[in-house]
């Protein structure tokens, strides 16, 4: 029933990089103490009021980190073209889906995908199934109903 | 120490999204045509990171400090409710539209692909959206 795309199937890579996510996801964790949730990240350096340095000292230096990230692959390996095909208006509608999802879910791929699934939590096993199938019927809708 | 830690944390997570794939839309769309022509590399991302991340936590959680001595901030809502999933639902969909998540936006940013500050000013508004609709409905 389903159809596997194997000439675009890249598992080493996949392998390779997921182990390096864990890597990073398990550094933050050890040293310091926090879970690597890129939508929370982000959302917390957005907070007014005045909260202590610290609040946001370690979340813009991983955001720091990420923004790096290509320059140093760049330095030691190509980085294959990207190919993406979303218009302006997708692009729009697609960030206030995902910034409006995540808040209301508490996190996305990485947040529950990667350290809510380590921690064994059952609310982001349930957070992981939802956009997992919520993503997957949404591609079939967009890709072979609307034809994006 | 523990702000180099966060910054080698951004820097191994940026270079392990470029090399497992996830930055390229292209890619992500083919993990979720799931009904389609399936491309499943995606899934060995999670596959292979998940070992790290739960010994991490499980160390951390049994010794309840971190590496360097400081307190530990983990979530600890377990409550499993509409708002969970009704948003997780509009994250996927948005995830699905346009094949990017939180962090590989982050990641192509930092790429000079700028066309990616289309996708990444809506979702920091809609993120301030629901925090502040949240502020509103706590208070009153």
């Amino acid at each position: 029933m389903i159809t596997i795309n194997w000439s675009e199937f890249t598992p080493y890579s996949a392998l390779a990089g997921g182990a390096l996510v864990g890597l990073a996801a398990a550094i933050l964790a050890v040293f310091n103490g926090r879970i690597l949730g890129v939508s929370g990240i982000v959302s917390q350096l957005l907070n007014g009021g005045s909260p202590p340095k610290e609040h946001y000292r370690w979340r813009l230096l991983f955001i720091f980190g990420m923004l790096l990230a290509p320059m140093f692959y760049r330095a030691v390996a190509f980085i294959p073209p990207v190919e993406d095909n979303a218009s302006i208006y997708q692009l729009v509608i697609a960030g206030l889906l995902v910034g409006v999802g995540t808040r209301l879910g508490s996190g996305c791929t990485s947040g529950h995908g990667v350290c809510g699934l380590g921690r064994l939590s059952v609310r982001s096993l349930v957070a992981t199934l939802s956009f997992m199938l919520a993503g997957a019927l949404a591609c079939y809708y967009f890709l072979h109903g609307m034809g994006l | 120490m523990n702000q180099l830690t966060a910054l080698m944390s951004g820097l191994l997570f940026g270079i392990g999204l470029i090399l497992s794939g996830m930055t390229n839309p292209a890619k992500v769309i083919g993990f979720l045509d799931v009904f389609g022509s399936w491309n499943p590399s995606l899934a060995l991302v999670m596959a292979a990171a998940i070992p790290f991340t739960f010994f991490a936590f499980r160390w951390l959680e049994a010794r309840q400090k971190t590496l360097l001595g400081e307190p530990v901030h983990l979530p600890g809502t377990t409550q499993i409710d509409t708002r969970l999933i009704i948003g997780s639902v509009l994250f996927g969909i948005g995830w699905a539209l346009a094949g990017y998540c939180p962090g590989p936006a982050i990641v192509a940013l930092g790429d000079g692909r700028y066309a990616i500050l289309y996708f990444i000013v809506p979702m920091i508004l809609g993120m301030k959206l629901v925090d502040g609709v949240s502020h509103y409905v706590k208070k009153s």
